[in-house]
């Protein structure tokens, strides 16, 4: 087991967004968004295409303006800051003949020396324990752009983690990963979720993991969270059976009881 | 510059060198292609070669205004517009997400035909025409302060800001998990390729530029396995290139830029190949 550094996620640790909203010209792209999150939980966000999902992950990254606050308040609610974030992206957008290696792309991370000149044996012996937590040591010298799908993201996930943040973005890969680089990634995932006491948020847009994995769901339409509970609750709510047409609740149920098709998955 | 015409006349006791111009000519040389190497290396990385195609023509808009203005040294005049121009590409770029090919080509061609147009004025385009294809003979002593001082800005932001400048043309959304201010260093790397490349577009000329600052990233990143190796060969093949092609020009009669640019697209070719065979 490997801990880096100290770390003061326990378990009434949360992290609470508040009134965010985002505005894009005049239109407002997110309202009102209200949500906390404890540690420990995986929170599945979901909802259908264009409800505004990665506006709600690119605001909580900060990487575009938003309203409203983001903070994290620990057990004892005496400290209250900015949460560090770790996010693992559903596709990295990047340039695959680039010459970077999964080395430069860590110690660029988490080292002050310019990787073109010089990393040291201590950067590199960070980065194999960190890849460690993925099972990817062997990918320390390997381009990024040569990984597959799979291996990228578990480089990814070992990145977000480095150092462990207080909130872990995961947003779901839709396509390039075949059934057994997903099977690994998100039992690499549990396993960590309860060895840091994570807290995460999934953007998923498979329903039967989201049923069967998350704590709770948020679903997101129009702009705003219109539905926060458990998957049983959410998967009720005729908000949600009217966006996405059946009734998942019974339909998961169902499909779980019958062929358990989908634990072989995960 | 005495320091360094005794250095020369040691080290290289050629006909070539014995002459002033070419002394100047090879010491401009030695400033300018480590840097193109240098930066060249995250213009490619960040896809901003058609952005710094766009800044170097854009030099002639800057001639032309301060033509009007009546600045006596264009210079100030075509640092100020390039600035401007890159700022406000990268402001029309985040706010629409369509195709930077085009914004970026739309601006490009308003300020070439805005330069010419103004500097063509009563026919006297003939008296700009250098900057076209730049003159690294042409080099005075006192320029070579001033690509000394780039060159030095170029290292400094090397040494301290690379890390964070390469994550950020890896991806934004990444970058911004680890808490780096996105704008801040697009801004701030656009504005330094746009000074660098009016800098020296004398020397250089605005049709060739661009390729002395791609091609040797370019050839590097087709046998680099890290940034590392990315680097030194981008710096090898920009300085090699550089005083061969400046050599060769000067045997040949030729323009030494071009000659130069010659010289580092056969390196694309070799390395090209090697990446296909291997």
């Amino acid at each position: 087991m490997i801990i880096s550094e100290k770390h003061d996620n326990t378990l009434f640790s949360c992290i609470k967004i508040n009134d965010f909203g985002v505005k894009i010209g005049n239109t407002k792209i997110l309202r009102d968004v209200n949500l906390h999150f404890h540690s420990g939980d995986l929170t599945a966000l979901i909802g259908p295409n264009g409800a505004g999902k990665s506006t709600l992950l690119k605001a909580i990254l900060g990487q575009i303006a938003h309203t409203g606050s983001i903070t994290f308040v620990d057990k004892a609610k005496k400290l209250i800051r900015k949460p560090k974030i770790g996010y693992v992206p559903q596709k990295l957008d990047f340039d695959y003949s680039s010459p970077l290696s999964v080395l430069d792309i860590f110690a660029a991370s988490f080292s002050r020396k310019p990787v073109w000149f010089h990393i040291s044996k201590d950067v590199r012996k960070k980065t194999i324990e960190s890849l460690s937590r993925v099972n990817g040591e062997q990918l320390i010298d390997k381009r990024l752009g040569v990984l597959s799908g799979g291996e990228l993201q578990r480089v990814l996930l070992a990145l977000a983690l480095q150092p462990v943040p207080d909130i872990l973005l995961l947003d779901e890969p839709v396509s390039g990963i075949d059934q057994n680089g997903l099977k690994l990634f998100y039992s690499i995932v549990s396993k960590l979720r309860e060895k840091y006491n994570l807290s995460i948020i999934l953007v998923s847009h498979d329903l039967h993991l989201v049923y069967k994995y998350a704590d709770y769901i948020a679903f997101l339409n129009n702009g705003t969270i219109e539905c926060f509970g458990t998957s049983q609750e959410v998967f009720s709510s005729s908000k949600v059976i009217e966006i996405f047409g059946i009734d998942w609740n019974e339909a998961l149920k169902r499909q779980n009881e019958e062929g358990e098709k989908y634990d072989s998955m995960v | 510059m005495t320091v360094w015409y005794k250095i020369v006349d040691f080290l290289l006791p050629f006909q070539w060198a014995e002459f002033d111009f070419m002394k100047n000519a090879l010491l401009g040389v030695l400033l300018v292609t480590p840097m193109f190497g240098l930066l060249g290396t995250l213009v490619v990385n960040n896809k901003m070669g058609f952005f710094s195609d766009a800044l170097g023509h854009s030099a002639l808009t800057g001639i032309a205004i301060g033509v009007i203005l009546g600045i006596k040294n264009p210079l100030w005049s075509m640092l100020g517009f390039s600035v401007i121009l890159a700022v406000v590409i990268v402001k029309v770029k985040n706010v629409n997400t369509a195709s930077t090919d085009t914004i970026i080509g739309v601006f490009s061609s308003i300020a070439v035909a805005l330069g010419i147009a103004i500097l063509s004025f009563r026919g006297g385009f003939t008296k700009y025409s250098t900057y076209l294809i730049g003159d690294l003979l042409s080099i005075k002593s006192d320029d070579m302060l001033l690509l000394g001082v780039t060159l030095i800005v170029v290292i400094f932001i090397w040494i301290f800001l690379f890390n964070k400048l390469l994550l950020v043309s890896v991806n934004h959304s990444l970058a911004s998990s680890r808490g780096i201010k996105i704008n801040f260093y697009e801004y701030m790397f656009t504005i330094i390729v746009a000074v660098i490349v009016t800098v020296s577009i004398q020397w250089v000329g605005v049709l060739i530029i661009n390729s002395m600052l791609l091609l040797p990233a370019a050839s590097a990143r087709n046998i680099a396995g890290n940034i590392r190796q990315y680097h030194v060969y981008s710096v090898l093949i920009a300085v090699f290139s550089g005083v061969s092609g400046l050599l060769l020009s000067y045997f040949l009669g030729t323009a030494s830029g071009a000659t130069i640019v010659l010289i580092s697209s056969l390196f694309f070719a070799a390395t090209f190949f090697k990446k296909i065979l291997s």
